[in-house]
Formats: C-alpha cells, sequence, structure tokens
C-alpha cells in the first residue's frame, strides 16, 4: 500500500536532486534548465499528492497553474539561452564568468 | 457604486492589463518612433492607474473577496510601486534612445511586471501570490537581456534567470507544503487553521522557511543576494533602475504581508530567520561595497543593504514598524530614482559614466550635477539633515520600542560603516584631479529634470516638515 509518506519522500528526493544539479553542474546551461524542471515537477507531486489525500480540489488546480507557468518560465530560459549563446558561442557554465567584483 | 459591468474597467488591475496590451497594439502599429510613442503611453497609463489605486473603485467587487486584500498599506505600496515604475520610464527614455535599444517592447513589459507587482502587493492567497510573482519575474528576466548584441546583458539576463527560477522552485515547494499541512491556500484560511495549533508541525517549519528563503531571493537579502551585483551591472543602466527602484517594493510589501498575515501567531518561529537575514544584510552590504569600483555594483550592495534595514522594521512586527517601513521605502524610493536620474544622464568622452573613479574632476566642470549627486549620496549615508536621516531614524524606534535593542545598535554601526563608500564617491567628486582631455557631458530632457528638481527639493527640506510623510502613513496598520 503506498501512503501519504511515500509521495512526499518522492518528491523531496526529487527536489534535492534538482537543487544539487544546479549547484553541482559544471557543464552545461541546459542541465540546469532540467533540474529546475525537476524541481517544479517534485512540486507538484507533492500538490497533487495533498490534494487526493486531503480530499480538497484546490491543490490540483494549482499544479495546473505551475505546469503552465513552467512551461511559460522553459521558454523564456531558452529565449534568454540563445542570445547568450549568439555573444559567446558556448553555454558553458564556466564561461558564465563576465561580471563578478 | 453599483456593481455593474462598466465597473470592473475601473479596477487598477484590470484597467492596467488592457492599458499593457493596449500598448504593445501601439507599438506594434505605429510605422515610425514606435519606442517613444509607446513609452508615452506606458507613462500615461501608469500615472491614470495611480489615480485609479488611489480613489479605490475596488472594494465592491465580492468576487475578488479572497484572492485580492485591500488596505491602506496595500495601497500605499501600490501607489509608490506604480510612481516609481512611471519615474523609471521618463528618466531612463533618453539613455534607451542613446544607447539604441528602444524597443517598445520594453515600455510593454515593464507594464506588465508592474502588474505583477500590483498582484503582488495584494494577493491574499498562495496561488495568487505565485502568478504574481511570476508575472513579474519572467518580464524582468527578459528586459535584463534586451540588450541582445551585448554579453553583459545577456549574462546577466542568464544569471537572473536561473537564480530567480531557482527562488520560484523553492517559494512553490514551500507553498506545497503549507497548503498540504494545513489545507488552505488561502491567508485567512492558512491564519484560521494555524490558529488551532500551539506548536508548528515540522513540515509546516520546512514550509515556512522555504518560503522565507524564496522572498529572502526576491527582496536580495544576504545569503540569497549573489545575483543582485551581477544582474545591477550587466543589464542596461535603465533596466538597472528599474529593477533598484520598483521590483524591491513589491517584494519587500509581499514579506511583510506573509509573515504578518498567515504566519503572525508564529512570531518566534519567523523571526530568528528574518533576524540573521536582517543582520547579514546590514553588514555585508556595508563592507562588500567597499572593494567597488563600479557604481552600479555599489548601488546594488547599497540596497542589499536597504534591504537589512527595513527587515529590522519586520522583527519588530508592530504597527510603528509597518509605519517606519512605508516611510523608509518612499525615502528609498526617491533616492534611488534621483541618483539613477543623473546616472542616466551623465556622460564622459560619450560613454555613460559607470566606474567610480570615471567620477573624479566632476565639481570642477559641473558643480550643480556634483551637488546633487553629494547631496543624494549623504542622503543615503543617512546624514542629517537630508531626507535618509529620517527613514533610519524611524526604522531605528520602532525596533527600540519593540525591545530589539540588539538589531537597533548593530544597525547604527552598520550604517556607519556604509557611510564610508558613500563618501568616497563624494570625495572622488571634490577631491580627485580630472584626467586631462575628458569632458563631462550632462544632457537630460526636461520631464527627467522637473522630476530631479522636486526630489532633491524633498530629499533637502524634507527635515521642515517630516508631519507631511509621516501624516500620511499614520493611517497604515498591520491588518
Amino acid at each position: 500500500m503506498i501512503y501519504l509518506e511515500h509521495y512526499l519522500f518522492l518528491a523531496a528526493i526529487i527536489f534535492t536532486i534538482g537543487v544539487l544539479g544546479i549547484f553541482f553542474n559544471k557543464k552545461n546551461v541546459i542541465i540546469i534548465l532540467m533540474s529546475i524542471e525537476l524541481i517544479l515537477l517534485s512540486v507538484n507531486i507533492n500538490l497533487i499528492s495533498f490534494s487526493v489525500f486531503l480530499n480538497d480540489i484546490s491543490g490540483q488546480i494549482f499544479a495546473m497553474l505551475t505546469l503552465t507557468v513552467a512551461a511559460a518560465e522553459a521558454a523564456i530560459g531558452l529565449a534568454i539561452l540563445v542570445v547568450f549563446y549568439r555573444n559567446l558561442g558556448s553555454i558553458e557554465v564556466s564561461k558564465i564568468n563576465k561580471l563578478k567584483g | 457604486m453599483e456593481n455593474n459591468l462598466i465597473n470592473i474597467f475601473f479596477v487598477p488591475e484590470v484597467s492596467l492589463a488592457i492599458l499593457a496590451i493596449a500598448c504593445l497594439m501601439y507599438g506594434l502599429f505605429s510605422k515610425n518612433n514606435s519606442f517613444n510613442k509607446a513609452t508615452n503611453f506606458a507613462t500615461l497609463s501608469l500615472i491614470f492607474i495611480s489615480f485609479l489605486v488611489y480613489f479605490d473603485f475596488t472594494t465592491n467587487f465580492a468576487l475578488f473577496e479572497n484572492f485580492f486584500s485591500n488596505t491602506a498599506f496595500t495601497k500605499f505600496f501600490k501607489i509608490l510601486t506604480i510612481l516609481g515604475a512611471a519615474a523609471s520610464l521618463i528618466i531612463s527614455k533618453n539613455y534607451f534612445i542613446d544607447t539604441k535599444i528602444n524597443r517598445f517592447e520594453i515600455p510593454t513589459l515593464l507594464l506588465f511586471s508592474t502588474l505583477g507587482m500590483m498582484l503582488m502587493i495584494s494577493s491574499k492567497n498562495l496561488m495568487m501570490m505565485y502568478l504574481a510573482i511570476e508575472l513579474q519575474s519572467l518580464s524582468l528576466y527578459v528586459v535584463a537581456s534586451i540588450k541582445r548584441n551585448s554579453l553583459e546583458s545577456a549574462e546577466s539576463g542568464v544569471k537572473y534567470f536561473i537564480l530567480g527560477a531557482l527562488s520560484s522552485g523553492i517559494l512553490l515547494y514551500g507553498f506545497s507544503l503549507v497548503y498540504g499541512f494545513t489545507g488552505q491556500t488561502s491567508f485567512d484560511g492558512i491564519y484560521i487553521s494555524l490558529s488551532q495549533l500551539d506548536k508548528l508541525p515540522i513540515g509546516l517549519v520546512f514550509g515556512l522557511v522555504f518560503i522565507l528563503v524564496g522572498l529572502a531571493f526576491k527582496v536580495s537579502a544576504v545569503p540569497f543576494h549573489m545575483w543582485t551585483p551581477d544582474v545591477y551591472e550587466g543589464a542596461p543602466t535603465s533596466i538597472t533602475a528599474f529593477f533598484a527602484i520598483v521590483p524591491k517594493l513589491a517584494a519587500i510589501a509581499l514579506i511583510f504581508r506573509f509573515c504578518l498575515e498567515p504566519f503572525n501567531n508564529f512570531y518566534f518561529e519567523w523571526s530568528q530567520v528574518i533576524f540573521f537575514l536582517s543582520l547579514a544584510s546590514m553588514f555585508l552590504g556595508a563592507i562588500a561595497a567597499i572593494a567597488q569600483k563600479s557604481i552600479k555594483r555599489l548601488l546594488a550592495y547599497s540596497s542589499i543593504g536597504h534591504v537589512g534595514y527595513v527587515l529590522i522594521a519586520l522583527v519588530a512586527a508592530s504597527d510603528q514598524g509597518i509605519r517606519s517601513v512605508s516611510i523608509y521605502m518612499f525615502i528609498y524610493l526617491i533616492m534611488n530614482v534621483s541618483v539613477f536620474a543623473i546616472l542616466l544622464s551623465l556622460k564622459k568622452s560619450d560613454k555613460y559614466v559607470e566606474k567610480i573613479d570615471q567620477l573624479s574632476g566632476l565639481s570642477k566642470t559641473n558643480p550643480v550635477v556634483s551637488v546633487s549627486l553629494a547631496i543624494i549620496m549623504l542622503s543615503m549615508a543617512g546624514i542629517p539633515p537630508f531626507i535618509g536621516f529620517f527613514g533610519k531614524f524611524y526604522i531605528f524606534i520602532a525596533a527600540i520600542e519593540s525591545q530589539q535593542y540588539i538589531l537597533a545598535i548593530l544597525g547604527v554601526l552598520a550604517s556607519v560603516i556604509s557611510a564610508f563608500y558613500y563618501l568616497r564617491i563624494i570625495k572622488g567628486m571634490y577631491f580627485d584631479e580630472a584626467i586631462e582631455g575628458e569632458n563631462f557631458d550632462f544632457t537630460i530632457n526636461n520631464q527627467a529634470k522637473a522630476i530631479l528638481l522636486i526630489l532633491l527639493f524633498i530629499i533637502t527640506f524634507f527635515i521642515f516638515y517630516p508631519s507631511l510623510l509621516t501624516g500620511i502613513v499614520s493611517g497604515i496598520s498591520l491588518i
């Protein structure tokens, strides 16, 4: 039998993978975008499982809104990445270092 | 007033959404000079919206009751936000045209992000709050990287996007936990279901901390500040002006409302987090700014420091604290608009001034500009008789009245440290020798000049009539 805790545990693991993916990734900005999607996915798992176990619809509505916004966010992120690539010719994380002080 | 359909157009948010779309269409279909037309349109519509907020037609709409709060606090902050956005559009118009990033999308996107900020300030529901934050930050990610042929601008866009998206993710995870453990998404509902508890369960503590971390990213409080200097430096200065002036107001209002409305009963839990954020922001803002060479980075650290002072008022958590933060944000708005109005018009050898040592010798050639800049810097450092002193003064009074002596004392210390780097700019202008063969050029359009003069007048002569502002904010209370 699968209980609420299992879903929450799964969501927590996915969230942690997402956050670690952002911080320990040295190669490619696309991986960071994927990690952000993972974080939002974990939130959706959380929201929907809470919604089912609380017998309350608003969590599912929240999850739909999150999905929509996540799509818009990914589109904007990719667009910014294209602009960046045109200027530098590379999207390596270690090369995002022009601004510091 | 009756609830007929026409009235819905006088709801400021609805009206602003329509005007923003109209601005997009106007820019798209005007053959030439579309940037100028769209900017003027956007400025006028912002001023119109500020009147709508002031005269307040929204209260009749039952439809919005559970999603919007409309109190004196939200009204004050909304008007500040709108006027700040309008002022930043006016002062940056020349810069946009001069650096050839005059696209009509910029005023449109800024209108949309202002709409997001208005919704943020008055949101009363977790879903509403999330959507509003995303509306404002998605627009801002785009404008940060709007100068497409510049690597700095693109890089600042990438950094802002990654950290902003991470912070929204963390915030959202916190929302999901709060929703799961209370079963509610509205602030009132959360408050009611929390008031039956003596102690926060561990899940809610995690949720609260995640949400505070997400909000700290948005107000750029230390240790979640690392995007601020880079984004401020990389983005075009006119966009930096908008970043420095407007989104801070909305995020500060939101963090205050979030802590004091749903989690009001659990002061002990969130005040520890805010206490740390406040101390760290004040000191890091003061110390890290000392080593900076770029004025924009310096202003970024200065804004981090200002956020630290504002969060003192949140730890104080009293009516006096709320009033003092309203005063402080008003003063912050005035000082930032005026400093950016100068930065956006001051050129040296046909390049806009961005480094501190480029200012050397300014007092010889442009005495009026350097006196104005000196007044603003003294005011930011909090030296009486200028207006900046009163912001800090009311904050520290609020802290002392709530027995937050440690924060008040350390706040004064941090303020002394931060005076150093503001004075360094003044020293550069007055005592350093100018480099031969480089001339300053100060060109400013008439509206921006009018704004600058009015603000300088307020900064200098506020001391004679402080009750004007304290009278306005005296109606603002906790809920």
